[in-house]
This record gives structure tokens, C-alpha cells and sequence, in this order.
């Protein structure tokens, strides 16, 4: 299974020798066909560096999170907090001192213990001066942390902060050790079920087995696992079907999605991510500082049409920046559904009869790049003209776009789950100011019952869905291909991840 | 000769350096900060004066230049910012990949191009020669990248014999390696091997024509003897500089290729860096690539210095 | 002007020429559709069929119209980044042969630089640069096109100013730049044109590296390069999208490379091919 030819296709008439010659480097893995405990993952860009605690790239902790390093709270499949490194935790009244009980008896992958003192190094060093954690701005509301002992973490904050129990269970909240924090980034030392064995950059990442794994509850099934890296669509579909790599949690391209339906030895399993492709207008730039002009650039949107031409169908429309698999999801599309004439009409109203023209700056990938084509067609029937410059991502787009916000309209996939707060902060891409909006995202934290926030969300979505600060497109599927004896990988995406805690062979 | 050949290395010296001045200039303007892609779209500007302080983006640019320099002449290439290893192993891995690719690419040339060329100067004129013209002229007319991508069409899309793309490593067996590099191979040698054959080609016919080729055929040399005995050894002679001057059509080749064929080399290396602005892999490499065709042009010339001693009065 | 029909391949490669400038000048004013225009029902049509002549892409688009109106932007591309390389290498080279001295030697140092760093790698540097475009295509090739020619006319220039006639009219006190403009430019001018020839192919091919790269023009302007680029994960559906614009490429290289070839062997038949 080792062999990078396809059997089932060959003709073995007229194979060449070099193919034939093959057939003994692929004759000797046959050897081990025990049940099977090992899993190639594929994945299709490479991270750079394996620690989720100082870079944002989804793909770090794609490889790491609940592999490698485990958090104090952590997110199931389901995308609901749970406890992990912390047992319980305790809320004050006034949502300001939050008190964690520490599990016992948990090591680090050298066999130093987990105690308050790490979490407390680990948060100081997420929240402190010299601190390039990405999520920073997430550790910011801790005021004071004490240690009263060894299983008891104290945190104060400076205000309520609703969502820290989610946030502790984010990649970048991640455990670390003092002593090996440095050096995370080459090797990476945490206290999950899986130790870090190499890393061939460019190529692949071995994982192996924790035999000490402090979680008695769940049986590691797995004794290595390997996240191979392949870039090429054409190279992720071949490795599929050769057996090469068991699964693609996140297959790359949706229009070879069809050519896996029938094939009796993978599954197709579509779910959700958190992507959620928006394009985003310059919301302080003429003529996007007009409400009636987005609304009416809205409407010109066959959501449709985006998802069919740029995702082959796969995919599912949007109407405000949240996607089904967020707690309160509201179905908004139809707040500005596609309707020509009542966006010419609208656009008109707005004082552009004729229309006008504007650049788009699109990243190089494909989906930015063919749905920023569909919406130029699109745009055209209602007379405006949108001319395309890609702009490379991320350097150029973060420089231009995120830093500078020197665009008129972008188009970009945002990864990081429950990220509708970014409208309400400044400065942002978007320059969308709303008093109204961040006041309901205030009151989100400042409350600690559930439901509530569920109706808060609910109402930050449709103030969105009415404003449209971006063009609200679609959510990308997660399009997973795998073995069909391959069990126990996620369906849905509540958070970027490749969880390998209960993946196994069936018999 | 040795002040010819000392000069010549000064020269190249002092090339190498003026290239890794533009190298670094270039990258060091490009729009993009490393720090802000490496932390996304969340970071606040504390964050990032933070890592830029880290990575030591913020000393001065002549500062930075003179170190990457000193680094390079005693052979340590600095740190990646992505993958946060040494550069110099980088790039040794990646060279893994691409060395035996453009190896094979060369030898699948030379392969095609010399029995092609030798052949079509034999029947000058005739049938033969003009089909190994036409496989010049179209050869070198295809772009290395489309081949490839009609080889994996017609090999791994279609036929299923070979993997579309995709490099096991060379643990996973050296057939298996081979195996990985053979289509981009191909793809890399085919406009090579246009050139080349011309190259062959006229070379033995202007050694089939000078006199003591001539004489000894006089003398009842057969055909076959002249062609192996004197033609083709002095054929190989152009032959082989052609490799060295079309090194840099191999490389711009290679770049593409690999990205065809999703291969770990270093021109994927490259693309890679360059896109997370991961500024000193991309120093590196690109000065890397210049150094080894700067290198080949001066062996070029030194063979040529050798073969033809006229050249050594002028320039 | 009899000549040309007995050379077969100036011929080839005239008529090969002619006709795809021919499409290209066309596409300017008349294509089957709109080459931009989607039609996502009629997407991946093959050839021949639904889809038109040679059958539409992803989008729908018309693949006939989006080839000839590739063949219009990466002819003019190239033409223009071998027109700038080309007038300021000669120029570069016929004055260094003018003067001699230390400029030639920086002039000749320049050149080794500027070839010393692969193309393909100074024009993805330019392309991050610069952003994509047409205007970075073209200064990409542009500038590996002037030490080309720098050297052809500096090392030709060179030859004629040794030439008795040449001495002769320094002899009788011309000023340098007179002799260039009267006897040193004609001479060289078929050397040029045959370079300018042969380097129009090799400009192809690196725009549609570039294109391929995703570095060359924006879309909508469709290129062939960036149609292989995108025909990549259609191979299984549609292979016409990866065939397709390949042969054009091809085409267009192999019409000028022999056209390079025909016209060398009719203006400078001392030079011979290889």
C-alpha cells in the first residue's frame, strides 16, 4: 500500500520495466497486514512551524491541537467548551474571577508535571509584553492570575468576558511547558495522547503514540500518524486512491469531489467549516460609505450562481458573517436576496444610474479568484464595473488590505471560528463602525447565561445581514475523503483541527 | 594563465557580491511585513512590534546586509522564519529533490539528443535528418510546464501508471524516488533536448567535413568508424557547453515543473518563501541559484580556455 | 523576394506567424462571444459540440474566443518587452562600442549580473514587487532581453569598427556618432532583426511561465498561461483546457523560431544555426 502506482488500472501489458521494477519496492510494506495502526493525513499546505501559540496559521494547529498539545478547556465536534486540563471551574457572580481545578497527575511529553504554575507561565507568556501569541487580544481581559496551589488556578479580570472558557479552548490557548516553550516551533512538547516524532519539511509530520496519555478514558488507537503535505490537486486525488494517504479531511479542490462518488474503497463525507468567504467593501471609501450601494451590490449576487461556478455546488450561502455550525445561526440570506432590478433600482436611488467602477483586490487562490470573476459578471448586469487585481495573499493582501485598508472591495475566506466581533473592531479592513452592533457584542461577554448570548448573536448577525459591511457569500464545505475503514475523524469543522484521539481501523 | 584565471575569479567574486546586494534590496522592499503574515489577521500592533523586535526586522537595513553577508561567507545562512530552522539544511533537502531531477533531465537529453543528432547528420540531408529537425524545432517550441501537464494526463489521469505528482522521499525506496522524477523529468529534458540535437548535429557534421576526417575516410575508414572514432568525441564538446549555458533554462524549467509536479525542490522553495516573505530562505536560494550559474558560465569558460588557446591572449 | 519558396522553413514560419497575428489583430474587433461572458449551465462543454467550436471552461466561456483573444495579449506582451529590451540593448551596445574604455567593462559586468540570477526567479521577485500584471510581465522580460542584445550589437559594432572603411572614415575626421548612425547601425541591423525574431519566441514561453505563475495579466484578459494554470483541476472532465492553449503556445513559438531561423539563413548567411 506503500506504492505511489495505481494497481487497479494497469494494464499489465505494455507496462514499462521501470514500472515493473517498481513492483519490487512496493512488494516488501505488504508485510504488515496485522490490524492496522497507523494513519496518513493529508493536508494540502505545509505549516510553518508546529506552535499554535505564536502563529496564526490554521494549519499548526491542524496538525497539533488535541494531538500534541492539549488547552484547559477544549471544543468537541460538536463545537461545545469541555473540560480537558481543567476538571471544573467555578464562575464568580459578577463573571470577573474565574477558579479552575486542575487535573492531577498529567505530564508533559519530557515528564514534567502539569501544574498551576504552567498554566500561569503559559497564560503570562500569551498575554505579556513580549507576547506574539496571535489571538492576543483574547488573553488581554486577565487581570491578576494566582496559584493558591499546585491543582488551583485563580484568574481575575479586569471586565466579564463571556467567551473565555470558548476562547482557553482555542489552539492558541494551548498548555505549554516552560522549559521547551523556546523551542515548540521545531519540537513540539505538549500533554496529548500523541508525541512528536520528525518533521520532514516539505514533505510530511510523524506523530507516535503517547504511552503515558493521562486520559485513561479514551483508547488511543493509533500508534503513529503522519500528516503528509501535497499541494497539487491532481497529487491529493492520486494519493487517495493509491492508498498513499488514508484521508483528506480538507480536500483542495471541490470539482474532483464527483470523480470519488462510487468508488468502493473512499468515502465522501461534505460537512461545515468555520471559511466563510466575504467580500469585503471599504466601508469609509465612496461609494461603499453608502448603505444603499452595498445593498444593492447585495442583491446583484446570484449566492447560487458564486457557490456553483467558484465550489462546484459544494457549499452553502450566507447571509450575515456566521456559519450553521455557530451556536444561534440565523438563515439571512433572504434579507437581500438576488433581484437585478431592485438592485439597479436601489443603485440608482443611491445617486449611480449609470453605475461605476471599482477595483477588486483578490488573492490567488482559486476560490477568490473565480468568485471575484462570477461577481464581476454579476456586477455587470447592473452596470457596475468591477476590475480584478489579484493581489498576492497573504503578503501583499495583509499588507494592502488587513494593514493599510487601501482597497475597495476583497474577497477573503475567514478561518477563525465565532470571528463576527471583527466588525466590531477598529481598526479593521472594513472600516464598519456601528455603535449599535459593538454595543450587542459588548453585552455578549458581560453575560454568562448561554441562551442569552444565543439571542445576542442572533441579533449582531441581522444588524450585518442589513448593513452588509461585506458581501455575505458562502460558507466552504469540508470535503472529506477517506477510507472507508477509517473511522473517527471529524465530520464537521466547529474549529480548524484534525483530532486523531479516536480515529481507528475498523476490522 | 593563472593571472587570466585569477582575474576571472575576482571578477566572479565581485559579481556574486553585487548580485547579493540586488538579492537583498529587492527583498528587503517588498511590500509585505514576515511578521504580520506569520500572525494573521488577529494580531494587535503589540503583537507585532513584539515578533519584529524577535525576528530582528527592525535593525537597519546595511546592518542586516552585512550580517546575512558575513553569515554566508563562513557558510551559516541564517534562520527560516517559517519553518525556524537553518536555512543552509533547508536547502540541502530541497536539493535532494532538485539535483537528481535536473540530473536526470541532463541525462535524458544527452540520451535522446546525441544518437538523434548523429543519426540525422549521417543521413544529411536525407529523410531521417529532416524528421530529427522537425523534433528540434517542435521540442523546443513546447514549454516544459505543458508537457508535464500533458504527461499526467495521459500517464496518471487517464492510464493510472504513473503518480501525478508528489515526492515519497528517498527513504521510501530509490525506485519508488526515480519513479516520482521520471515524468517531470521527461518534461524538463524535451525542449533541452531540441536544443541539444541541433547542437549534435552540426557539431559532427562540420567534424565529418574538416580534412583529417576527410584523409583517414580516404585511407578506407568506414563510416561507422569515422562517426564513433572522431565525430562523436568532438561532438560532445559543444554538447556539453550547450548544458552549461542552457543551466539557467533548466533552473527557470525546473521551477515550473516542480510546481507541476507538487515536487519538495527548490524551486517550490522559492515560490513558497517568496509568497510568506520568508525574506532570508529567499536570499538564499535565489543567491544560490545565481552563484551555481555564475560558476557554470566560468567553467564554460575555463573549458573554453583550455580547448582553444587563442582565447587565452584576448580579453 | 523568389527565395522565400525555396526555404521551407522561412516559409513555415512566416505563414505559421502571419496567421496568428492575423487571429490576434482579429480578435480586436471580432470573436465568436465575449470572452469573459459566463454561461455556468454550459460549463465544461468539449469541443465541437454544445460549447462551441472548441468548447467552453469552468465558467462557460467560449475557449475559441478566450484563445484568440490569449494570442492578441500575449503577442502584444511579448512584442513589447522585446521592442524595450531590444531598442535599449542596442542602443547600450552600440554606444559601449563607441566608447570602449571602463564602460565597456561595467556595461559587460552588468550583463553577467543580470544574467547570473535566473529569470524565472528575478521575475517572481518583480512580480511580488511590482504586483501582477501585464506591466510586470513585460519589465520581467524586458530586462533579460537588454543584455542580450547589449552583447549581439556590442560584439557585432565592435567587428565593423575595425573595418578599413570605418578606419578610413576616422581618417577623415567623422565624429563618432556620425559613423555609428551611417556605417555601424546598417551593418548590424539584420543581425538584430534575426535576434529580435528568435527572442519574440523565447518572450512567449516566459510569458506564459509567468501567466502560468499567476504573474502575468489580471482576468478578466484571458492568457495562456493562466488557462493551463487553471485547467489543472479539470484534467479528468476536461482535458481540452490543458490541451488546448498549450498548442497555441507551442504554435506561435515554433511559427517565430522558424522564422528566425528562415530569415538568418536569407540576411546573414555566415551565421550558422546553433
Amino acid at each position: 500500500m506503500q506504492t505511489i502506482f495505481s494497481w487497479s488500472q494497469v494494464s499489465r501489458r505494455g507496462v514499462m520495466a521501470l514500472v515493473l521494477a517498481a513492483g519490487v519496492a512496493f512488494a516488501a510494506p505488504y508485510a504488515q497486514a496485522a490490524p492496522k495502526t497507523a494513519a496518513t493525513i493529508g493536508m494540502t499546505v505545509e505549516p510553518g512551524g508546529l506552535d499554535p501559540t505564536i502563529g496564526a496559521q490554521v494549519m499548526i494547529g491542524q496538525v497539533t491541537w488535541q494531538n500534541v498539545f492539549e488547552g484547559l478547556t477544549t471544543i468537541d465536534k460538536a463545537g461545545k467548551v469541555q473540560p480537558q486540563l481543567a476538571e471544573s471551574w467555578d464562575v464568580s457572580e459578577d463573571g470577573k474571577t474565574y477558579t479552575f481545578k486542575l487535573r492531577q497527575g498529567v505530564k508533559f511529553h519530557n515528564g514534567v508535571a502539569f501544574d498551576s504554575s504552567v498554566a500561569k507561565f503559559t497564560l503570562d507568556r500569551a498575554r505579556g509584553a513580549d507576547s506574539v501569541n496571535p489571538q492576543k487580544r483574547y488573553f488581554t481581559s486577565i487581570d491578576t492570575i494566582e496559584t493558591p496551589d499546585a491543582a488551583t488556578l485563580v484568574l481575575k479580570l479586569k471586565q466579564p468576558t463571556g467567551s473565555l472558557l470558548y476562547w482557553f479552548g482555542w489552539p492558541a490557548a494551548v498548555m505549554v511547558e516552560p522549559s521547551t516553550a523556546a523551542d515548540n516551533k521545531t519540537n513540539p512538547v505538549g500533554t496529548g495522547p500523541f508525541v512528536f516524532g520528525s518533521w520532514a519539511k516539505g514533505t510530511k509530520v510523524d506523530l507516535k503514540k503517547n504511552a503515558d496519555y493521562w486520559n485513561k478514558d479514551v483508547a488511543v488507537k493509533l500508534d503513529t500518524a503522519s500528516f503528509r503535505f501535497i499541494n497539487d490537486p491532481q497529487a491529493q486525488s492520486a494519493a487517495l486512491t493509491a492508498g498513499d494517504v488514508d484521508a483528506f479531511p480538507e480536500f483542495g479542490v471541490p470539482e474532483l469531489v464527483a470523480s470519488f462518488e462510487g468508488n468502493d474503497k473512499l468515502a465522501t463525507v461534505i460537512g461545515n467549516t468555520e471559511l466563510k468567504v466575504v467580500a469585503g467593501m471599504n466601508n469609509s471609501r465612496k461609494p461603499f460609505s453608502d448603505k444603499k450601494v452595498r445593498q444593492a451590490l447585495m442583491m446583484a449576487v446570484d449566492r447560487a450562481m458564486v457557490v456553483e461556478g467558484a465550489w462546484s455546488g459544494l457549499g452553502t450561502p450566507i447571509g450575515s458573517h456566521y456559519t450553521p455550525n455557530d451556536r444561534g445561526y440565523k438563515d439571512l440570506t433572504g434579507v437581500y436576496p438576488y433581484d437585478v432590478e431592485k438592485a439597479k433600482a436601489l443603485l440608482a436611488e443611491a445617486g449611480y444610474p449609470d453605475g461605476f467602477s471599482f477595483t477588486m483586490k483578490a488573492p490567488q487562490m482559486a476560490y477568490a479568484q473565480r468568485s471575484s470573476q462570477i461577481l464581476q459578471a454579476l456586477f455587470a448586469e447592473i452596470g457596475v464595473t468591477m476590475n480584478i487585481e489579484t493581489t498576492e495573499f497573504p503578503a501583499k493582501w495583509v499588507a494592502d488590505v488587513l494593514k493599510a485598508a487601501d482597497y475597495d472591495m476583497t474577497i477573503v475566506a475567514h478561518a477563525e471560528p465565532m470571528d463576527i466581533d471583527i466588525y466590531a473592531r477598529d481598526p479593521y479592513y472594513f472600516n464598519y463602525k456601528n455603535p449599535a452592533f459593538n454595543e450587542v457584542l459588548a453585552k455578549v461577554e458581560a453575560s454568562t447565561d448561554a441562551s442569552e448570548q444565543d439571542r445576542l448573536y442572533g441579533e449582531a448577525q441581522t444588524i450585518l445581514a442589513n448593513d452588509v459591511p461585506s458581501l455575505f457569500l458562502f460558507v466552504m464545505p469540508k470535503l472529506g475523503i477517506w477510507d472507508k475503514k477509517l473511522k473517527g475523524l471529524w465530520e464537521n469543522e466547529p474549529i480548524p483541527s484534525n483530532v486523531l484521539t479516536e480515529v481507528h481501523w475498523e476490522e | 594563465m593563472i593571472s587570466i584565471l585569477l582575474r576571472r575569479i575576482a571578477s566572479l567574486i565581485v559579481t556574486l557580491i553585487v548580485v547579493s546586494l540586488l538579492i537583498f534590496t529587492v527583498m528587503n522592499l517588498l511590500p509585505g511585513d514576515p511578521a504580520a503574515i506569520m500572525l494573521g489577521t488577529s494580531a494587535t500592533p503589540e503583537t507585532l512590534a513584539a515578533l519584529r523586535t524577535q525576528m530582528g526586522l527592525n535593525e537597519p537595513l546595511i546592518v542586516r546586509y552585512l550580517a546575512w553577508l558575513a553569515g554566508v561567507v563562513q557558510g551559516d545562512l541564517g534562520q527560516s522564519y517559517t519553518y525556524g530552522v537553518p536555512v543552509a539544511g533547508l536547502i540541502v533537502e530541497r536539493l535532494a529533490v532538485t539535483l537528481p531531477l535536473a540530473l536526470m533531465a541532463i541525462v535524458l537529453s544527452v540520451g535522446i539528443a546525441v544518437p538523434l543528432g548523429v543519426a540525422a547528420a549521417r543521413r544529411h540531408n536525407g529523410l531521417f535528418d529532416h524528421l530529427a529537425g522537425a523534433f528540434s524545432y517542435i521540442s523546443i517550441a513546447v514549454p516544459a510546464f505543458w508537457v508535464g501537464l500533458l504527461l499526467i494526463i495521459a500517464f496518471s489521469t487517464k492510464l493510472g501508471w504513473m503518480p501525478a505528482g508528489g515526492f515519497p522521499g528517498w527513504n521510501a525506496g530509490l525506485l519508488s524516488g526515480l519513479a516520482a522524477l521520471l515524468m517531470p523529468a521527461v518534461a524538463l529534458a524535451l525542449p533541452q533536448a531540441g536544443v541539444l540535437t541541433r547542437v549534435a548535429r552540426s557539431a559532427v557534421l562540420e567534424v565529418m567535413g574538416e580534412d583529417f576526417v576527410r584523409t583517414a575516410r580516404a585511407k578506407g575508414l568506414s563510416d561507422r568508424a569515422a562517426v564513433w572514432r572522431h565525430a562523436l568525441p568532438n561532438a560532445l564538446i559543444p554538447v556539453v557547453t550547450m548544458i552549461g549555458l542552457q543551466f539557467t533554462f533548466l533552473i527557470a524549467g525546473a521551477v515550473l515543473v516542480e510546481n507541476v509536479f507538487n515536487l519538495p525542490g527548490l524551486g517550490r522553495l522559492a515560490l513558497q518563501a517568496l509568497s510568506q516573505r520568508d525574506i532570508i530562505v529567499m536570499q538564499d536560494v535565489v543567491l544560490f541559484f545565481s552563484a551555481l550559474v555564475i560558476v557554470m558560465n566560468f567553467l564554460v569558460d575555463l573549458a573554453y580556455l583550455v580547448i582553444d588557446p587563442r582565447l587565452r591572449v584576448a580579453t | 523576394m523568389a527565395g522565400i519558396f525555396r526555404r521551407p522553413v522561412l516559409m513555415i514560419g512566416l505563414v505559421v506567424t502571419l496567421a496568428l497575428v492575423g487571429v490576434a489583430l482579429l480578435s480586436l474587433v471580432w470573436t465568436p462571444s465575449l470572452p469573459s461572458k459566463m454561461n455556468i449551465v454550459q460549463r465544461l462543454k468539449p469541443p465541437l459540440g454544445l460549447g462551441g467550436l472548441l468548447g467552453t471552461d469552468q465558467f462557460g466561456r467560449d475557449v475559441t474566443s478566450m484563445l484568440m483573444v490569449g494570442a492578441w495579449n500575449s503577442l502584444s506582451t511579448s512584442f513589447l518587452a522585446v521592442a524595450i529590451g531590444a531598442t535599449v540593448g542596442s542602443a547600450v551596445g552600440v554606444i559601449v562600442a563607441m566608447r570602449r574604455g571602463w564602460l565597456e567593462l561595467i556595461v559587460m559586468r552588468g550583463c553577467d549580473i543580470i544574467f547570473a540570477v535566473p529569470p524565472i526567479l528575478s521575475a517572481m521577485m518583480l512580480g511580488a514587487f511590482l504586483g501582477s500584471g501585464r506591466f510586470t510581465a513585460i519589465i520581467a522580460i524586458a530586462v533579460f532581453m537588454v543584455p542580450v542584445f547589449a552583447r549581439l550589437t556590442l560584439a557585432a559594432a565592435k567587428q565593423i569598427w575595425a573595418r578599413d572603411y570605418v578606419t578610413a572614415a576616422i581618417g577623415i575626421g567623422r565624429s563618432k556618432a556620425k559613423i555609428t548612425l551611417v556605417h555601424i547601425l546598417p551593418n548590424i541591423s539584420n543581425q538584430i532583426i534575426v535576434q529580435v525574431t528568435i527572442q519574440l519566441g523565447l518572450a512567449i514561453l516566459t510569458e506564459a511561465g509567468l501567466s502560468f505563475l499567476g504573474l502575468g495579466m489580471p482576468p478578466p484578459a484571458p492568457t495562456w498561461g493562466r488557462m493551463l494554470a487553471d485547467s489543472q483541476t479539470f484534467f479528468g472532465q476536461a482535458p481540452w483546457l490543458a490541451i488546448l492553449p498549450g498548442l497555441a503556445i507551442a504554435l506561435a513559438v515554433l511559427g517565430l523560431n522558424m522564422l528566425g531561423d528562415g530569415l538568418r539563413d536569407m540576411l546573414d548567411p555566415k551565421a550558422k544555426a546553433g
